[in-house]
């Protein structure tokens, strides 16, 4: 049967977050650290602008950019908050979520076998997105006692005349990671010394905590040019299931996408879209108050996790933290399937985001605070064995 | 500070062990700060939000609408503080518009209310005139909604 499937499909394993799900929906009470969304409904303004919308009967396609006032919403959100001005008429396109956003790009930038560079622990569908795309996947390590930093000098070493492309996630999904402004600025040197283009997937870009300020590569002096800059609504606004994101960056290469969108997507949902420019103009304090919310409850879980032995830094961004349960002597698999059946507990093996995560597993702090009092009383006694 | 009067304001029964965690101070830390902050008499109370509607479904509240004609030295400060000292009263507050002071008042029954209006409330000497509002059904008090609502199903485990 496997023969009718494509091969460079059939070759790509499945997301070791899927086989960990369906172990997870097959028992009962479980208490759930896995959850990669925010526990928050979107707020009642954005869906009460949805249903408005509704109510108006704006049921139609938009423009495959996406609707030219959420355009012109997007250009002035990220000028304001992100200090890069884009043009609304052709340096912006609307889509289904960063994970569409992500595909387009690479499909529209790749020939066939060329190499991409990502750090690594990250997100699940960065390495399966490029070899689909008929790139090469480079993975390039951060480490713990580096807060998972990525380093220009680890790219050096990686990078080879068939490099066309650097992915870059801060804040990180799993491991919380931002970037230092320095190292952020050695990273642009070594984008444009090499002459790739840089995806940079900010879709966690609001939530970076103690004020610490947010920077993006696409705001460096020479980057806008080679930058294509992915953001969407899904975590700061809470909006996952509305599947909305967006890509800006030069024109040339929207162009490219918005093909490849046209033909296989149209438009992002219209509802959605009116949603979007909800929380874009008006959704700033309710974010503010989800993020606020987010930053207390990292604080509860890492000294607690640090307070049961378990080691694990504070980190500075999304709702993530990337304990190291090394010595408890399992693998980050074996870990967290155990935690499951004997404790009832379910965190995400660090593996799930690339072998490097070996030694790790994801918890987030995108729930309840009773739920997370109760996990970690759980994970404490299950290391003490 | 800002953090800590905004957790207690959501949840003011919350363990000072946990407030510690969360803030990332020591329990001593937090015992202190509270302490402090009830001294300056920025918090004034701590209170049970109650469903009244359950607990005793006779119980009435009104919305009073007061016109007083101010004094000439002390303004409206005098008779609020008057009004406000009777138990059955739960707020006071001075209001722009049509008239001047909002006071909501608590009673066991309607009759209660209506006695206590009638007898202490409009017969204050300053006192010009009362409105007084019953209140039907509450949907949202102190911030939280009466109807419980289930939270939506999340996926377990998502990327």
């Amino acid at each position: 049967m496997n023969s009718r499937i494509a091969a460079h499909v059939r070759d790509i394993p499945r997301s070791g977050i899927r086989d960990f799900f369906e172990i997870v929906q097959s028992m009962k009470g479980v208490v759930s650290l896995g959850i990669g969304e925010p526990d928050f409904v979107t707020p009642w303004h954005i869906r009460e602008a949805a249903v408005y919308s509704l109510e108006k009967g704006r049921t139609g396609y938009t423009s495959n950019l996406g609707d030219p006032r959420l355009r012109r919403s997007i250009a002035k959100y990220v000028e304001q908050h992100f200090s890069i001005a884009y043009n609304p008429h052709d340096e912006i396109i609307v889509t289904v979520g960063v994970s569409e956003g992500i595909d387009l790009a690479l499909r529209a930038l790749l020939n066939p076998g060329d190499e991409v560079l990502y750090h690594e622990p990250c997100y699940v569908s960065y390495n399966p997105s490029i070899a689909l795309a008929g790139g090469r996947a480079v993975a390039v390590t951060t480490h713990a006692e580096d807060e998972f930093v990525l380093r220009a000098a680890d790219l050096e070493k990686a990078v080879t005349p068939r490099t066309r492309v650097l992915m870059l996630s801060f804040p990180t999904n799993p491991t919380g990671a931002v970037m230092p402004p320095d190292e952020l600025a050695r990273i642009a040197a070594f984008a444009v010394n090499h002459d790739l283009v840089v995806l940079t997937d900010e879709i966690y870009s609001e939530l970076t905590y103690d004020d610490l300020p947010h920077h993006s590569i696409a705001a460096l002096p020479g980057m806008k040019e080679r930058t294509l800059f992915l953001h969407g609504f899904s975590k700061a606004f809470a909006m996952t299931g509305w599947r909305i994101g967006f890509a800006c960056g030069p024109s040339d290469i929207i162009e490219a996408m918005m093909k490849i969108h046209q033909y296989s997507i149209m438009c992002a949902s219209t509802m959605a879209q009116e949603a979007a420019i909800e929380a874009l103009e008006r959704g700033q304090r309710s974010m503010e108050r989800m993020r606020e919310e987010y930053r207390l409850r990292r604080n509860f879980i890492v000294s607690s996790l640090n307070d049961a032995g378990i080691p694990c830094h504070l980190p500075k961004g999304a709702f993530y933290v990337f304990p190291e349960i090394r010595g408890t002597g399992l693998t980050s698999k074996e870990f967290s399937l155990a935690l499951l059946k004997e404790k009832n507990v379910a965190v995400v093996p660090g593996t799930a985001f690339g072998p490097s995560g070996e030694g790790y597993v994801r918890c987030s702090y995108a729930a309840a605070l009773d739920q997370i009092k109760i996990a970690i009383e759980r994970i404490a006694e299950f290391v003490r064995g | 500070m800002d953090s800590l009067i905004r957790i207690l304001r959501q949840n003011s029964a919350i363990p000072r062990a946990d407030l510690a965690r969360l803030l990332g101070l020591t329990e001593a830390d937090v015992a202190a700060k509270i302490a402090k902050l009830e001294e300056d008499g920025m918090i004034l109370g701590y209170h049970a939000v109650i469903n009244s509607e359950k607990w005793d479904a006779e119980a009435v509240t009104a919305a009073i609408e007061v016109r007083v004609s101010p004094e000439r030295e002390g303004g409206f400060d005098r008779i609020a503080d008057r009004i406000a000292g009777f138990e059955e009263v739960e707020s006071v507050y001075l209001m722009s518009g049509g008239y001047d002071l909002l006071v909501i008042v608590n009673g066991s029954n309607l009759r209660e209310v209506a006695s206590f209006v009638a007898a202490k409330l409009s017969t204050i000497e300053s006192v010009l005139s009362c409105a007084t509002r019953f209140r039907l059904k509450t949907y949202k008090e102190n911030g939280l909604l009466h109807a419980i609502e289930e939270a939506p199903e999340r996926l377990a485990v998502s990327p």
